[in-house]
């Protein structure tokens, strides 16, 4: 695995605009299965502008992670959001982009389709209309992928896809946006454009960024922050301190690295 | 009063140059087919594509037991014992699937042999078994009147509420993650869909017959998948595929003299393997 230079610069140099005002906390959050700790002592803070990565070995309870913040699940501790005037809103705009994996590539289902059935009120069996259509357009500008709106979800390539699930989960713009393993199935040349577009997107909306991920080379270059997860938050900080931890590099095998 | 509303209906069927149209039994069929057909085109595509064809099956052979509760009950009418069963099989399975640890197949397949078994065991103490054979192929002839009428209004509230849970539906099908974190709760959506499959499957039994409506819910959407590119396009070929299948196999059937059920379904074949050359030439 190759990993850039200690003292490269994230984000290729440009630095990103934050408001720093408003912030997602996770406080001491655990998750229980049948009285064995999956999760445990979470203390996280998530700030707009930022992108953090969570790295950690399967089991280590990073989707766990995820659900918790998309309160799909029961957890002990505490999730607050706080917007730029220091308000709690009941629930902030949460954007998810699953992993592609969990599509079924058989449906005779189009882009828009998907976008309806997220965004409409009208059945999409029923057809979709003009300004359903129309926001779905506005979505998928964002991460160029306008062009793929009346293809099967079947037919797209991994790299497709996923612009395309970018583009929904920025429809309406979220305060927090959630990928888990967004890149699974995609090659690099791919990886590379879908974190330069992410980028791009979180500096012009000033959105949080929480990214699960084993790419860990690409990650270095692309996070701003970098947590590694074992059912614990093991350690975090800057990129180029976590992956030189050694129970990170010898969860990873990172020995190649002198 | 329900038979004054389908006087029109009649006078004008009646004015047909067919044979078929000078039978009343055939003008109600007729009826019953119109509103049926497209109504379990439309919940078949759901059937199809959250893979539900095992469910839906179960759901028509545990009329078996259904029938038993209503006579055991000695209700005049099995239907309402036939419903109220079919409902509390499909919280079973749901139930089973959830909690049990079972995969899908395994949960139905254990609650149809048990509901099977029980429902022909009881029917069928003192040899009397025979009386309910009418019900495995069912009869379309026999539809009345308020048969109809029943019918439409359980096609008008089944809609309504399809429609309502549908996009739940489809974005639940497609990524259950990602309908969670859009607020759409796809495991209620499910549980109210197999509900509705539940009644309208069993509604339909009795003139369609137990051993084939289960075909009815799955050709058409098999067929409309082959021909479709979006949501919109699966479920109007699904709708028209079941409404000419339905409409040919009526027709087939009383000049040739066959169970109407049953060869709708063998029209429906027809079309599903037209549609198959459509999809491997494409």
């Amino acid at each position: 695995m190759e990993l850039p230079p200690d003292n490269a610069p994230a984000h290729h140099g440009v630095a990103p605009h934050r408001c720093g005002e408003c912030c997602t906390t996770m406080r001491g959050v655990g998750v229980r299965y049948n009285g064995k700790s999956v999760l445990q002592d979470v203390d996280l803070h998530l700030h707009c502008g930022e992108l953090t990565a969570v790295i950690g070995e399967n089991g280590a309870g990073k989707t766990t992670l995820v659900k918790c913040l998309l309160g799909e699940i029961p957890h002990e501790g505490e999730v607050h959001f706080l917007d730029a005037s220091h308000r709690r809103p009941d629930s902030p705009v949460i954007g998810y982009v699953p992993q592609h994996s969990s599509f079924d590539k058989d449906a005779p289902v189009s882009v828009l389709d998907l976008f309806a059935a997220s965004l409409a009120t009208r059945p999409a069996c029923l057809g979709v209309s003009p300004a359903v259509r129309e926001e779905a357009l506005t979505g998928l500008r964002r991460t160029g992928a306008e062009e793929l709106i009346d293809r099967r979800i079947g037919t797209l390539s991994g790299g497709e896809l996923q612009r395309v699930l970018l583009g929904l989960a920025l429809t309406p713009v979220p305060n927090i946006l959630v990928l888990d393993e967004p890149m699974s199935g995609v090659d690099h040349s791919g990886r590379e454009k879908f974190y330069d577009l992410l980028s791009k997107l979180r500096r012009e909306f000033d959105f949080a960024v929480l990214l699960v991920s084993h790419d860990l080379a690409t990650l270095a270059r692309f996070a701003d922050r970098m947590v590694f997860l074992d059912r614990r938050i093991v350690c975090e900080g800057p990129p180029a301190d976590v992956l030189r931890d050694p129970r990170v590099r010898e969860a990873f095998s990172l020995h190649s690295l002198s | 009063m329900i038979e004054s509303l389908l006087a029109p209906w009649h006078a004008f069927v009646s004015s047909f140059p067919f044979e078929w149209a000078r039978y009343e039994f055939m003008r109600h069929a007729l009826l019953a087919v119109i509103i049926v057909s497209p109504l379990l085109g439309a919940l078949g595509t759901v059937v199809v594509a959250n893979r539900m064809a095992f469910f839906s099956e179960a759901i028509g052979h545990a009329a078996f037991t259904g029938i038993a509760l209503g006579v055991l009950l000695g209700l005049a009418n099995p239907l309402w014992s036939m419903i109220g069963f079919a409902l509390v099989l499909t919280l079973a399975i749901t139930w089973f699937r959830r909690r049990g640890g079972l995969s899908s197949d395994t949960a139905i397949g254990l609650v149809m042999a048990f509901t099977v078994s029980l429902g022909i065991v009881i029917l069928s103490r003192g040899g009397d078994f025979a009386r309910y054979t009418g019900f495995l192929i069912g009869d379309m002839l026999a539809v009345t009147g308020g048969d109809v009428a029943g019918l439409a209004v359980l096609a008008v509230v089944v809609c309504a509420l399809f429609f309502f849970f549908f996009n739940r539906l489809l974005l639940g099908t497609l990524s259950p993650a990602l309908a969670r974190s859009r607020g759409a709760h796809a495991g209620a959506a499910e549980l109210c869909f197999a509900s509705l499959l539940a009644v309208v499957v069993t509604c339909a039994l009795p003139w369609i017959g137990i051993l084939v409506i289960n075909a009815l819910l799955i050709l058409p959407a098999a067929a409309g998948r082959n021909l479709a590119g979006n949501t919109a396009g699966f479920f109007g070929w699904s709708v028209l595929i079941a409404l000419v299948s339905g409409l040919a196999g009526l027709f087939a059937s009383f000049y040739a003299s066959t169970a109407t059920g049953a060869t709708i379904v063998l029209a429906a074949m027809a079309i599903y393997l037209l549609t198959l050359l459509r999809r491997s030439a494409s």
